[in-house]
């Protein structure tokens, strides 16, 4: 139990081997990840064939590296498209949303709250198919009452975009609102005081209080769109952010490339986790 | 209330109201219809429950539904199981430095895609993967062994991706447990176990709550790890969903069993907070 507590040095010994195995396997899938995107063989599975970098560099097949795999380049910029609208529609509605559970009063407020959390219980999948629906039934009404095709509303980027910021929305809002609520309202009193009126004391006084929250959430979100699959699948066109790419690729037969380009995805996570973890260091209290 | 703090409040419910509505709720209403609605001819429908009943009288849809169910319970007791003691760690063992370090790690995860975690386990478990060989290397076993493809594999995936959603809320949970009520439990008579059960245990609810509830939500909703781990026999309820909406084209047979995966969601996250006396706001806030 707790170092407190005296315990047999045996129990104690298998208390913490326990534990170090356990991050054995939590690391385990990623350090393997990471090591075979070096091994210079056509599959990414031992033996080891010693070192290389041409899944990374290498210029023609069978061992095309990613820079210059076309495909993998190119749904790369996809993801990184999608992830921005979804990054900047999450953040603005989010910001929003907890203004508006933080600071206004309105009827049935613990209702609308509950429904406001409603997207983060609903299996992604199922988010997808209901947007694909709904998006479906819209355009064939607009097809048949006017006679032209709304091409945004078949599967394609736009609904990508609609789908992961339908449930990213509800986590910027509570990472945004959480930081509101701590805020000292008597600083916007002062400003008020001084002559302010409502929309500068909250641009000049709330929303650099709140920067910390915004470009946490802003991170948060374009991650959380980036790596994006179950609602992607169900929703996504001819143009497949890199999720998909990647998970096409794997059901053919993997090669080492896919490591490469996971050993991309991860160290781009980490950087981005690093800013995160900066910022949340240097959030004022 | 003054005409400007109405305005304030119309202007924060509007993009509340219209993320809300048009991208979770009317969907939702939307794949409800088209769920009951059942084909009698071309472009002709009629109301009717056919597609829930095809789903009681199909023996495949019924088992696989079940077995989805039971399985996502197992990985959540699992997770439970096997994350308990390691929060426990976290949160009362290990100190200062190493105490954040590990807290971080388990976070890990999280920062990295589902599918490259998945391709992880992929590479350790397959029959030409890391394990096979360690195993042959060591004289174990004298041919390749296939450890991927199977139930087993499948769970092992599951409490992969979900270990962090357990974790994360039992650490904070624990870490408001005070020191000296363990002490207690023990200056009373109590040992290990009685204490782990009448003080720790009870004290640590709404964590576990919270964890088994985003677990189960988690592993019902998955696609990836049971489509790639489990491989052609792998019978999840989200894979019927996507054939029937991507590969058969059959809509109003996919709409009806996503209402009834969502149910299955729903109800369980119901009875979990039921039974424990916790609000969904509790939970996720």
């Amino acid at each position: 139990m707790i170092p407190s507590i005296r315990q047999p040095k045996w129990l104690k010994a298998l208390y913490s081997g326990y534990v170090a195995l356990f991050f054995l396997y939590l690391v385990a899938p990623l350090v393997v990840v990471a090591v075979f995107a070096f091994n210079d063989s056509l599959f990414p599975s031992p033996p080891w064939q010693g070192f290389t970098l041409d899944w990374f560099f290498g210029t023609e097949e069978p061992k095309l590296g990613i820079f210059h795999d076309d495909a993998i380049m190119e749904s790369i910029w996809i993801s990184v498209f999608v992830a921005f609208w979804v990054t900047l529609l999450s953040v603005a509605v989010g910001t929003t949303n907890a203004f508006l559970f933080e600071r206004e009063k309105f009827p049935f407020k613990d209702f609308f709250y509950i429904l406001m959390l409603l997207p983060l219980v609903i299996p992604g999948i199922i988010l997808g198919i209901s947007i694909l629906v709904f998006t479906n039934t819209v355009a064939n009404w607009v097809e048949t009452a006017f006679g032209f095709d709304i091409e945004a509303l078949r599967p394609g980027l736009v609904l990508v975009i609609l789908g992961q910021f339908s449930f990213i929305a509800t986590i910027t809002t509570l990472i945004i609102a959480a930081r509101l609520r701590k805020f000292d309202r008597t600083l916007e009193e002062a400003a008020l005081n001084l002559g302010a009126t409502p929309i500068v004391a909250v641009f000049t006084i709330t929303i650099p209080y709140l920067a910390p929250a915004i470009i946490g959430a802003a991170i948060i979100s374009f991650l959380m769109s980036f790596e994006n699959f179950n609602t992607t699948l169900m929703l996504v066109g001819s143009d497949a952010p890199l999720t998909i790419t990647m998970f096409d690729r794997l059901k053919e037969g993997s090669t080492p490339a896919l490591n490469a380009v996971s050993l991309l995805l991860m160290t781009s996570s980490a950087v981005l986790a690093l800013i995160y973890i900066a910022f949340q260091k240097k959030a004022p209290e | 209330m003054s005409a400007r703090t109405k305005l304030s409040l119309i202007l924060l419910f509007a993009p509340f109201a219209l993320w809300l509505g048009v991208l979770i709720i009317i969907p939702h209403i939307d794949m409800f219809l088209v769920s009951i609605r059942e084909k009698i001819g071309i472009g002709q429908y009629r109301i009717g429950p056919a597609n829930y009943m095809a789903f009681f009288t199909e023996p495949l849809y019924w088992n696989t539904f079940m077995r989805t169910a039971l399985m996502s319970i197992a990985a959540t007791l699992l997770t439970f199981l096997i994350g308990f003691p390691v929060a426990f760690y976290i949160a009362k063992v290990a100190r200062g430095r190493l105490k954040t370090t590990l807290f971080l790690m388990v976070l890990l995860p999280f920062w990295v895609s589902e599918l490259v975690r998945t391709f992880g386990w992929m590479i350790l478990l397959r029959e030409t993967g890391v394990i096979s060989h360690t195993l042959q290397w060591l004289g174990l076993v004298h041919r390749p062994v296939e450890l991927l493809y199977n139930d087993g594999a499948i769970m092992v995936g599951l409490v992969y991706t979900s270990m962090l959603f357990m974790v994360v809320p039992l650490v904070t949970t624990l870490d408001s447990l005070d020191d000296e009520l363990i002490e207690a439990g023990y200056d009373l008579g109590g040992n290990g176990w009685s204490v782990l059960r009448e003080i720790v245990i009870p004290h640590a609810m709404p964590g576990i709550v919270s964890g088994s509830i985003v677990v189960f939500m988690l592993s019902l909703g998955n696609y990836l790890t049971p489509v790639l781990m489990g491989g052609k026999n792998s019978l999840w309820f989200t894979e019927q969903i996507y054939q029937q909406f991507i590969v058969r084209f059959n809509w109003e047979q996919g709409a009806a069993f996503g209402f009834l995966l969502l149910f299955l969601s729903s109800l369980i996250v119901w009875l979990g907070l039921k039974i424990t006396g916790q609000t969904l706001r509790e939970t996720m806030g």
